[in-house]
């Protein structure tokens, strides 16, 4: 069940836009230029920071597709009366969303990179920690979703919720496009784990209080 | 013979409000018992309890494997309703012929009416061939015939030693027990 319930998230992923948050990410990026000026160097010394705030702000579209269609339209007492226990299903949710998001959002990352002239060397470490990144990025969203699920508002009050909490993967994201690189990266590494270990719980309890 | 739902000495309590306290009853092959009453006594949160998604203030709550079917279709709205259904597994073919959904299988979802939409919630239940049903409101938006659908596929079903609880605000067609909730 939990391997068709990935390809089920995958699916709607796909289903949906979900170029949106990849065109929300690179006209993001194409707007800083207009924002800071062409300095190429000033723009290739902010570049990789901007580009983890497009990609936090891009995050935040799909929040309200992840979990409350499910919710209003009983899918999830339907998986859970199926005997899916309701971490499982966020943890699918996850992987599935990861599948949608991520790959497009590293695509979008390396346009932007180019938009903004960083320099080819930061590249991969760039490409590394939003890979990494976008991972953790995935997690969160999820949760929030979850936790937010069915409130009114919800869209306002996940952003709220998302963003300081995803401060961390913004600090090691963008440091390790910089000069302590592998540092950070780990730093980044250790924060997206502890992110998908937990977002799966935390999700799952906030689909139980939901239902009760 | 071993029950397919049993409450034992249930209390339900929600939003500060006592619904049922001290409920018990045990449903058997063949049973079919709908649970009655006005708006708000209880009626949905009796199923919903019988179904693990409520917990029982007081009292223990025991069922074999079920199926439960209310309101909300749980179907991905953009699928044909044939292959919406074959995610949920069990003999879809059965369970749409059973509610006489068969030649909608490439219909999308959306597209259904309320009536249908809750015939594909039956077939789900029809389909997956668990021994005990929970149905919330079968009859709703159902028009005559889809009614007598209902009451046939209810028939069979006890028939081959299976058992119904049915919450329903209007007497639901066929022989059922009745148990009153609230006034």
């Amino acid at each position: 069940m939990i391997g068709r319930l990935v390809a089920r998230e995958l699916r709607r992923g796909f289903s949906g836009p979900a170029w949106l948050p990849a065109a929300f990410f690179l006209l993001v990026a194409t707007l800083i230029p207009f924002a800071v000026g062409p300095d190429a160097m000033l723009l290739a010394r902010i570049g990789a920071g901007a580009l983890w705030i497009a990609a936090l702000t891009a995050a935040l579209l799909p929040i309200e597709r992840l979990v409350e269609p499910d919710r209003a339209d009983g899918v999830l007492d339907q998986l859970f009366v199926s005997g899916v226990a309701d971490e499982s299903v966020a943890f699918a949710k996850i992987t599935g969303h990861w599948l949608a998001f991520g790959p497009l959002l590293l695509a979008s990352a390396f346009v932007g990179a180019l938009l903004l002239r960083l320099p080819g060397e930061q590249l991969p470490s760039l490409l590394s920690a939003l890979f990494v990144g976008s991972l953790g990025l995935a997690a969160l969203a999820v949760a929030v979703a979850a936790l937010t699920a069915g409130l009114p508002r919800a869209g306002a009050l996940a952003g709220l919720l998302l963003l300081p909490l995803a401060i961390p993967l913004l600090i090691f994201g963008a440091a390790a496009a910089g000069d302590s690189a592998s540092g950070a990266l780990l730093l980044e590494c250790a924060v997206s784990l502890l992110l998908l270990a937990g977002a799966p719980f935390v999700a799952g309890a906030a689909i139980r209080a939901s239902r009760t | 013979m071993k029950s397919l739902l049993r409450f034992d000495n249930v209390s339900c309590r929600r939003g500060g409000r006592l619904l049922f306290e001290g409920l018990s009853l045990d449903l058997d092959a063949g049973d079919a018992l709908q649970v009655a009453g006005p708006n708000g006594s209880g009626k949905s949160s009796l199923i919903r309890l019988a179904a693990g998604l409520l917990r029982a203030d007081r009292g223990k709550v025991e069922r074999v494997p079920f199926a439960f079917a209310d309101d909300h279709a749980a179907l991905d709205r953009e699928l044909a309703l044939g292959e919406a259904l074959r995610f949920w597994g069990g003999d879809v073919t059965a369970g749409m012929t059973a509610v006489g959904l068969a030649d909608l299988r490439e219909v999308p979802v959306r597209l259904l009416s309320a009536g249908q939409a809750k015939r594909a919630s039956l077939a789900r239940a029809a389909a997956s061939g668990a021994p005990l049903w929970l149905l919330d409101e079968p009859a709703n938006a159902l028009d005559a015939p889809s009614l007598e659908r209902l009451a046939a596929l209810i028939g069979d079903h006890r028939a081959r030693g299976g058992a119904v609880l049915a919450a329903s605000h209007v007497a639901l067609p066929g022989h059922w027990r009745v148990l009153e909730l609230g006034a």
